[in-house]
């Protein structure tokens, strides 16, 4: 099939149509088939987005399933995945049906519901998949108009200010990017994300307003990509709307921001950011693996101190995404191929811990980590889930969580040996906060009342993690699977990488003699 | 040669002529009885006009030895100004029946208007942009003030004349001095004596007040203050109206003179035009944060972007200029349609303009609200509506107009900007169950609107051609 790639973004889209033009009614019913269109819909996006997995050449480090056709103004609808971005779509397929399942209790508004995860899921799949950059741009935002609704209409007490925080702080980030898409089509005369990673943008030194821009206009343009990308991420200090976003949201909302969304910034990182201004990122890469070290021990002390489960596994998400961007700015292959594997692997651990909190959220209506307490003894099986994740997310060996710290920490300790030594440190934080997490909600003596009755895993529930212990247990112990995939493309952006670098820099020496 | 020019003009004659006559009938007969039909059949008119001047197309022709300009430029405009103000007549009929309001003068003013509008887009000389910006002008005032017995309609109408008379003056006097210092009133030749060598002080004088006049008619900041309460007080119909087609005009207009008589003088009206957008963009964001009333966030919501329209023509480049024309296309379709919804909001047989009435609104009419909800967000600027691609094409011509600074200043104040509309949606759909808002269950409402965001969400596969007519209609403007 020539056009896979569209046909699999647009399923959902054409689902959540279908839904809006012939689903009426209110009634249980109603509900039903709402349910069941969707879950339909994301598990057949999922079994032809295997189609790409299979088909894909992981030797081929170029982009493959190439469509392109014209659109306005110079533009162009172009998709095609390569080696970094096709795992990402595949994760996205995955966690969909997932997500869905999870959502099976939602009682109010139900097919507004799940038109908001089908649109948003072919949004979501459009920015992995989208060679232009105009199509990403398109994407990305659109994917804001959703999640603002989900957060908005099904979430917490306090949802309005976390929608607003949400929609306005990303919002202002990208805009930014905007107009660096705009200096870079007129800078290069294109669009097409494939001719724009060959094109070299002026780095040479200017001053602007009495400033002096080392690196020229790959500095300024790295900058808006960077507002971008690290609020998305999000990266310490602009990260405060994640914990008020994932508080308010509703679970399966949380699964997708935490397991997906965050994963844009990461890709856009190397998309765009070291790909097309390499020298720019080299400048500025102290700085960004500074502020990830700082967001790695910061974040996670906080996370230390929360009393809402939610919260505390969001500030952990920060932490996580912490080690994603010291090991894209370590630029070597262990830390890009390191940022990727902790990307996919924390789109399943972090996924499944807000599942987890949902399945107790879902009984209880709380996520105050005090009203909980000796689960274990009522609810055997989802003790043994969540100390799986648990684990996975401290990032013992086995598991998926310990080979993405592992890489990045290593590609990070060739390039700055002290960012290094504080991240570690972010490692021994992370098991101190997560296990005693586990401690305080599961172990311990059955005291309180309300917990007398509560009921172990359904089945349903044990069918929705059942994937993710698989996932995380596999990668933890077989990680060829991804990085045989990734690796060529990654070797490839990484050696395109130094040899710009190394011309900027022979081209200053030059200058200087 | 009158026949010839005569022959240019025709689509303005049958429109003044049927207007005229359609007085003489209205009068002689059952005056506001023939009313409902009139509006049908002055919007059927100026839809068939539109078809005309859209199929006539082909050559450029200049009438009146240069006074009057046909060209692609002014028939993209006119086509949209025929549209728009043929849709918001249709809309308003039902409206201004219920109310009383439908006398047999509405449609004809606007139809008067209209043809001021036409004559302004069309216009190469000083004089017959003065003769079709007043005829514009003297209508809307009094259709602004229409609802005879209510103090805000008359007091609107008022305010509305009294500053629009002092900017016509402003106009007039930049007109004065511009001829006295160029010696010519024709486009054609003022553009000459820029050309020879540097622009003089005095002409300088009179590029500055006739930009003051004409900011005032498209409502740029510092020259807005008419705008909001004129929004208010005026029947929404005539809001409507107001906030469609004579900003195409007006806009039209200020890009005709800017390039046609001072086109060798970019650098000395850029940073004005720059400044005017600016202002505008940031004021008309953070203004809007503040109002209750739906028709007055709407007033400061077309005063941002009449900003982001002037930041196209501030690049000084055809790009710009289709930038413009596309982005002025897209603000009016979805003014018609935001439009379409408001005229719907009602509550016992009354309008409503609070937004606080539309509290939980997505439960009762879940697809007008969702149809609103795209409006929003294409008004916001948000991708993928048609309302981000009007805004990318004038980011990208005022990048590579060398104002990359005046971007970057309009997407903070679009994001600025994106918090008022994102609050009507809260109302929509996060909001509290309150006192519940009745609907207009009028069609024709209703099919504005579906069409209008049905619009905003295709257009963006092709923009159905207007691209290119842009493009085409910018290319014979500049040269």
């Amino acid at each position: 099939m020539d056009n896979l790639l569209s046909i699999v973004t647009f399923i959902p889209a054409l689902a959540a149509l279908i839904l809006a033009i012939f689903l009426r009614g209110e009634d249980d019913a109603a509900h039903r088939n709402a349910k069941w269109v969707a879950l339909f819909a994301t598990t057949i996006t999922f079994l032809i987005s295997l189609g790409i997995y299979f088909e894909f050449d992981p030797a081929d480090p170029g982009f493959q399933f190439v469509e392109q056709s014209d659109w306005l103004l110079g533009l162009q609808y172009k998709m095609g995945v390569d080696g970094i971005s096709v795992l990402f779509v595949m994760l996205t397929t995955f966690v969909m049906p997932l997500t869905i399942l999870a959502s099976w209790d939602v009682k109010t508004r139900v097919k507004e519901y799940m038109i908001a995860f089908l649109l948003l899921e072919t949004l979501m799949l459009g920015v992995f998949m989208a060679l232009d950059l105009v199509l990403f741009y398109l994407f990305f935002e659109a994917g804001l108009i959703p999640m603002f609704l989900i957060i908005g209409i099904w979430g917490g007490a306090n949802r309005i200010y976390a929608s607003f925080k949400f929609f306005l702080y990303t919002f202002l980030g990208s805009v930014l990017m905007l107009v660096a898409m705009v200096a870079m089509f007129a800078d290069a005369g294109t669009t097409d994300i494939e001719v724009l990673l060959t094109h070299e943008f002026a780095s040479e030194t200017f001053s602007l307003m009495g400033f002096q821009i080392v690196g020229g206009l790959q500095t300024l343009l790295f900058l808006a990509f960077f507002a971008s990308f690290a609020v998305k991420m999000p990266m310490w200090p602009v990260h405060t709307w994640l914990p008020d976003a994932h508080v308010q949201a509703p679970t399966a909302g949380s699964v997708v921001l935490a397991a997906i969304l965050l994963k844009m910034g990461g890709y856009g990182f190397l998309r765009f950011s070291l790909p097309m201004f390499p020298v720019g990122s080299e400048i500025l890469a102290p700085l960004v693996l500074w502020m990830s070290a700082i967001a790695i021990v910061y974040t996670s002390l906080v996370a230390l101190v929360q009393e809402d489960m939610k919260k505390l596994i969001a500030y952990s998400s920060v932490a996580h995404m912490g080690f994603v961007t010291m090991g894209i700015f370590a630029a070597n292959q262990q830390g890009v191929d390191g940022a990727i594997f902790q990307m996919l692997s924390h789109g399943f651990i972090s996924a499944a811990l807000f599942l987890c909190v949902g399945v107790i959220y879902d009984r209880m209506h709380t996520r105050d980590i005090d009203a909980y307490g000796g689960l274990v003894n009522r609810m055997p099986a989802y003790a043994l889930v969540f100390m799986l994740f648990t684990m996975a997310n401290v990032g013992l060996p086995g598991t998926s969580g310990f080979i993405g710290e592992f890489l990045t920490l290593m590609g990070t300790f060739q390039v700055n040996t002290w960012v290094a030594a504080v991240a570690t440190s972010g490692v021994i934080f992370s098991a101190a906060y997560a296990l005693w997490l586990y401690r305080r909600v599961v172990f311990g003596d059955l005291i309180k009342e309300s917990l007398k009755t509560i009921s172990d895993m359904n089945s349903r529930e044990r069918f929705i993690f059942a994937p993710l212990i698989v996932m995380t247990l596999l990668l933890g112990v077989y990680p060829s699977l991804i990085t045989d995939i990734i690796s060529p493309s990654t070797a490839a952006l990484v050696d395109s990488y130094d040899n710009a670098v190394a011309a900027a820099q022979s081209a200053t020496q030059t200058a200087s003699n | 040669m009158i026949q010839a020019d005569l022959n240019t003009i025709l689509p303005e004659i049958i429109l003044a002529v049927f207007a005229m006559l359609g007085l003489v009938a209205a009068v002689y007969t059952s005056k506001d009885k023939l009313a409902p039909a009139l509006v049908w059949v002055t919007g059927i008119l100026m839809v068939l006009l539109a078809i005309w001047i859209g199929a006539a197309g082909g050559v450029d022709k200049i009438a009146f030895n240069g006074m009057f300009i046909d060209d692609g430029f002014s028939r993209f405009a006119k086509i949209a100004i025929l549209l728009s103000a043929a849709c918001v007549l249709v809309m308003s009929q039902e409206y201004m029946k219920r109310r009383g309001l439908l006398r047999f003068e509405y449609p004809l003013l606007v139809a008067l208007s209209v043809v001021g509008m036409m004559v302004m887009v069309s216009a190469g000389d000083l004089m017959s942009l003065y003769m079709g910006l007043e005829l514009q002008s003297l209508a809307l005032y009094v259709v602004a003030s229409l609802r005879r017995d209510s103090a805000k309609s008359t007091e609107a109408g008022l305010k509305y004349f009294v500053l629009g008379a002092l900017s016509s003056g402003l106009l007039l006097y930049g007109a004065s001095l511009t001829y006295g210092y160029a010696g010519t009133t024709l486009f054609s030749g003022i553009i000459q004596t820029a050309i020879h060598g540097e622009v003089s002080v005095g002409l300088l004088f009179g590029l500055i007040f006739l930009i003051s006049g004409l900011a005032f008619k498209v409502s740029a900041v510092p020259f807005h203050m008419w705008t909001p309460d004129v929004y208010e007080g005026a029947p929404t119909p005539v809001t409507a109206f107001f906030a469609t087609a004579p900003k195409v005009a007006a806009l039209g207009l200020f890009a005709r003179l800017l390039h046609d008589a001072f086109g060798a003088a970019v650098s000395d009206w850029q940073q004005v035009i720059a400044l005017l957008s600016v202002a505008s963009m940031f004021l008309g964001s953070v203004a809007a944060i503040g109002q209750r009333d739906i028709k007055r966030l709407m007033a400061y919501s077309s005063i941002t972007h009449m900003g982001f329209a002037l930041m196209g023509l501030a690049a000084g480049t055809v790009f710009g200029v289709q930038a413009m024309l596309i982005y002025v296309a897209i603000y009016i379709t979805m003014n018609v349609g935001t439009f379409a919804f408001i005229l719907s909001m009602e509550r016992d047989g009354q309008p409503v303009t609070d937004i606080n009435a539309l509290n939980l609104y997505s439960k009762r009419e879940p697809g007008r609200a969702l149809a609103m909800l795209v409006l929003l967000f294409s008004l916001a600027g948000v991708p993928p509506m048609l309302g981000f691609f009007g805004k990318f094409y004038v980011l990208r011509a005022a990048y590579e107009g060398g104002l990359a600074w005046l971007a970057v200043a309009g997407v903070v104040a679009s994001v600025i900007g994106a918090f008022y509309y994102l609050r009507i949606v809260y109302y929509m759909y996060f909001g509290e169950e309150g006192s519940e808002l009745e609907t207009n269950r009028s069609p024709v409402l209703w099919v504005f609107l579906m069409a209008s965001a049905v619009i905003m969400l295709l257009g963006v596969v092709n923009m159905f051609g207007v691209e290119g007519a842009a493009a085409a209609a910018a290319a014979t403007l500049v040269n």
